[in-house]
């Protein structure tokens, strides 16, 4: 078996399950559960970018996807902390 | 060694479908964010173990490793910050109804 077509594979397959976590993201009733949506629609996205550059031999989305993660991270903690904050937060 | 990747990389698809499945389904932020918080760590470190053993020893897989540290920080850190959100906002956690047999 072709490693290409197996990495091809697992990415249309991440692409295709982080698809109910955007669901979630949509109609979730209380901010915590779109918070939740978001997270995990981030971890799987930043797994989708690692098989990417791995399939093509490239670097450069390995930085991409460092960058993500940092990214990704700091905004949820920011709007964890920030944002329609009803108490001390 | 592809089929120990393409194992690996099963095993994650296999977490990442097991987590997101409990988000869809379970009734409460805090049951939500126990599938979230288990599932992601899973399915992105099995994914990154199944491009290290495809890479071996290279660039790519020392930015692997970096990056996997740092997801290895940064997940529960997060769970924990969205959990202690909701505590504080006051989100009642699901409780079975009366009359209702597991």
């Amino acid at each position: 078996m072709d490693v290409r077509l197996l990495l091809d594979l697992a990415v249309y397959a991440l692409a295709a399950i982080t698809v109910l976590s955007a669901v979630r993201v949509v109609i979730g009733p209380t901010p915590e559960d779109r918070l939740i949506g978001l997270n995990l629609v981030a971890s799987q996205v930043l797994a989708i970018l690692v098989l990417l550059a791995l399939r093509q031999k490239q670097a450069v989305y390995l930085d991409v996807a460092l960058v993500y993660a940092i990214l990704g991270y700091i905004g949820i903690l920011a709007i964890a902390r920030h944002v329609d904050k009803g108490e001390q937060g | 060694m592809i089929w120990a990747v393409g194992g690996f990389l099963a095993l994650g698809i296999l977490f990442g479908l097991v987590g997101n499945l409990g988000v869809l389904r379970f009734p409460d932020p805090y049951t939500r964010l126990h599938a979230s918080a288990k599932c992601s760590t899973t399915t992105v470190l099995s994914v990154f173990i199944a491009g290290l053993l495809l890479e071996g020893f290279s660039v790519l897989s020392g930015r692997i490793l970096v990056i996997a540290l740092f997801f290895l920080l940064t997940g529960p850190v997060t769970a924990h910050i969205i959990g202690r959100r909701a505590w504080k906002r006051g989100v009642v956690p699901w409780r079975r109804p009366k009359g209702r047999q597991p």
